[in-house]
């Protein structure tokens, strides 16, 4: 059912699985969100995870960050099986994990350079002189150094986003998850914004998974992903969002890809 | 990027047929706490408008560590003039290294605040008179949202008010109920352990009585109104702030203070007497209890005594009280809540806020009514 992709490029194939979802259900009480949710996301990749709205995507990047446990399927991080053993376990796992989350979700009460700071002071031992090069490094990497100081009450949205996303980097974690990255953000901002998370890639080899719906953004940067489906609450298809752009043949991916009306809005039965 | 351990990170100057060359080896991993800055005369000896290049033969693993090292020679260099061949850098390194400005942003002034007690007194005076002048508008406004409500143009939805009533009244029943009882109960045990001495132990019925019903049964309530409902409101208000709903309803045209301000403060003046009353019955309750047990006094010596001592105008002064508090918790509570910023911690000083302005208001206000009791006689 799901559209299998050729390689992406010759170089892809060779990359190992870092994460895998086998045969994941997700459910808010009786409601599923999304199940038989199945796929792999190799090391350095961007994936996508598509979808139109409701469709799950945010529930499953829940699910992966640990803020949900599935109903049933397994959740393998670089071979550890996620929700198998403790909470002291799933923390230990989650320490390779950097979110940034929808609406940033700074820390109201801490300045922006506190936000990057505080789970170096947790989770580190590291002097706080090493602490504050570390937090100018990284809010220097989103060009954010100038508001080191200001609150996140003081910031614009496209501030939050990028202090948001220097946070998620805070620990050097090699998987890094965003959610909606650049929503409501301008086109020139996301763009920037598109082009450090391909720097952050290519420069600290991380790994990246992204939720999104802006097109151009998944164009330009993702190199894997899945796409979601609201109706059957499973993935309908499989691959970089320029290649299910050209070559998916599924009315809902297609409509999608190119932004139109699906002709068949009922046409999938299963 | 290679996994073979390589120890410290290191590095030292050479300088080979091109210029000079940075030698960087060991692993760079920014947790492990070992980053050595590069120092503020690192560049000395090298000659203007040479260039810098890298070797990394040696480089073990790296991470932002290796980053935070590199922005510094970046900003040596660059105030020295001196060109980085970052080319020479590995690729990602290179292009994080892109990512940072030459000079760090100078850090912001201190706040300048000088000692200038004349200007504070005066700032002080005129924030004060000017909350004062903005809470009275607030209440104006709201009253006059309470006219239009009552002559069946206002702006107030009725399931608000039902709802606010709800929280307000009945589900603060039991704790109006268990603070009175326990303070009538307090009352009573004080007066006996004096009145027992005269053999006047009848008259903990009066004593009780009158006190509950003339000060503790409306402070007490209103205290414990203030804590519930006022913080509740106060803190539901920051959030809206805090959300933009305020800003919405702005935007809709839709008053603040007969859509939100109305209905909160009319279910706490709507439902305040009445549990003043209810806080009477119970405080008396809980010395009759104490007398009863304690004391040689009979339930129905109690009672009569009760009765002849409290005058119906005890009632209808503590009544009148209640109702100012109401309106004191519900319209400072609101403006608090209205005032308050738009963050996470703003909820938690606006609900605070409200609370302690409450309990101090009910208070001073109660102490008003004494002077104004006093004067008339009553």
């Amino acid at each position: 059912m799901i559209d299998t992709v050729p390689d992406m490029s010759p170089g892809d194939a060779k990359r190992e699985t870092l994460m895998s979802l086998q045969d994941i259900t997700l459910a808010f009480g009786p409601k599923i969100i999304q199940q038989n949710v199945s796929f792999d996301v190799r090391r350095g990749s961007i994936f996508a995870v598509m979808g139109g709205s409701g469709c799950g995507k945010s529930t499953i990047l829940k699910s992966m960050i640990g803020l949900l446990r599935p109903r049933q399927g397994r959740y393998l991080v670089g071979g550890d099986n996620y929700w198998q053993g403790d909470d002291a376990h799933r923390v230990e796992v989650s320490r390779r994990f950097g979110v940034l989350f929808q609406s940033a979700a700074l820390w109201s009460s801490l300045t922006v350079g506190e936000n990057v700071a505080l789970p170096m002071q947790m989770f580190t031992k590291l002097d706080p002189g090493t602490i504050r090069r570390l937090v100018e490094l990284k809010l220097g990497l989103v060009d954010m150094l100038h508001a080191i100081d200001q609150y996140p009450s003081e910031l614009s949205g496209g501030m939050k986003k990028r202090a948001g996303l220097a946070r998620a980097m805070a620990l050097d974690p090699d998987i890094l998850f965003f959610d909606e990255p650049s929503a409501g953000l301008d086109p020139i901002t996301s763009a920037r914004l598109d082009d450090l998370i391909v720097n952050l890639r290519d420069g600290l080899g991380a790994t990246i998974i992204i939720v999104s719906h802006e097109l151009p953004s998944l164009f330009a940067i993702a190199d894997d992903g899945i796409f979601l489906d609201a109706r059957t609450k499973t993935p309908i298809a499989r691959g970089a969002p320029s290649w299910l752009r050209d070559h998916c043949d599924d009315p809902q991916v297609h409509a999608f890809m190119h932004r139109e009306r699906p002709e068949t809005p009922s046409g999938r039965t299963d | 990027m290679n996994a073979t351990d390589h120890g410290q990170p290191e590095w030292h100057l050479d300088s080979d047929a091109s210029g000079t060359v940075v030698v960087l080896s060991g692993e760079w991993i920014a947790q492990d706490g070992r980053i050595p800055p590069f120092p503020a005369d690192g560049l000395r000896q090298v000659e203007k408008g040479q260039g810098i290049a890298f070797r990394t033969e040696s480089l073990g693993r790296w991470d932002t560590a290796l980053i935070s090292f590199l922005w510094d020679l970046k900003q040596q260099a660059t105030r020295a003039g001196l060109e980085l061949r970052t080319d020479t850098l590995p690729d990602s390194a290179r292009k994080l290294l892109d990512l940072l400005p030459e000079q760090p942003a100078p850090p912001p002034a201190p706040p300048h605040r000088a000692f200038a007690p004349v200007t504070a007194v005066g700032a002080y005076t005129i924030d004060s008179l000017t909350e004062i002048g903005t809470v009275t508008e607030l209440g104006a406004e709201t009253a006059r949202g309470a006219l239009a409500a009552a002559t069946g143009r206002g702006r107030m939805r009725w399931t608000d008010l039902m709802s606010n009533v709800r929280d307000a009244g009945p589900s603060a029943l039991l704790i109006v109920g268990i603070v009175n009882f326990l303070i009538g109960a307090i009352l009573a045990f004080v007066g006996a352990v004096q009145l027992r001495k005269f053999a006047a132990d009848i008259y903990v019925a009066s004593l009780v009585g009158i006190a509950v019903v003339r000060e503790m049964s409306a402070v007490m309530t209103a205290i414990i109104m203030a804590g519930r409902t006022g913080g509740a409101y106060a803190a539901r208000i920051a959030t809206m702030q805090g959300n933009e709903e305020i800003d919405a309803l702005t935007v809709f045209g839709i008053p603040v203070s007969s859509y939100l301000i109305l209905p909160s403060i009319l279910s706490l003046i709507l439902t305040m007497p009445f549990l003043y009353l209810y806080g009477c019955l119970i405080g008396m309750l809980g010395g009759f209890c104490v007398a009863i047990g304690m004391l040689t006094v009979t339930g129905a010596g109690y009672f009569h005594q009760t009765i002849n001592a409290i005058a119906l105008s005890q009632f209808e002064f503590g009544f009148v009280k209640s109702i100012f508090f109401a309106a004191l918790i519900g319209l400072t509570s609101c403006r608090i809540g209205l005032r308050a910023g738009r963050s996470a911690a703003d909820v938690g000083v606006a609900a605070t806020r409200a609370v302690v302005v409450g309990i101090v208001g009910v208070i001073a206000l109660d102490a008003i009514f004494a002077v104004i009791a006093n004067t008339l006689g009553i």
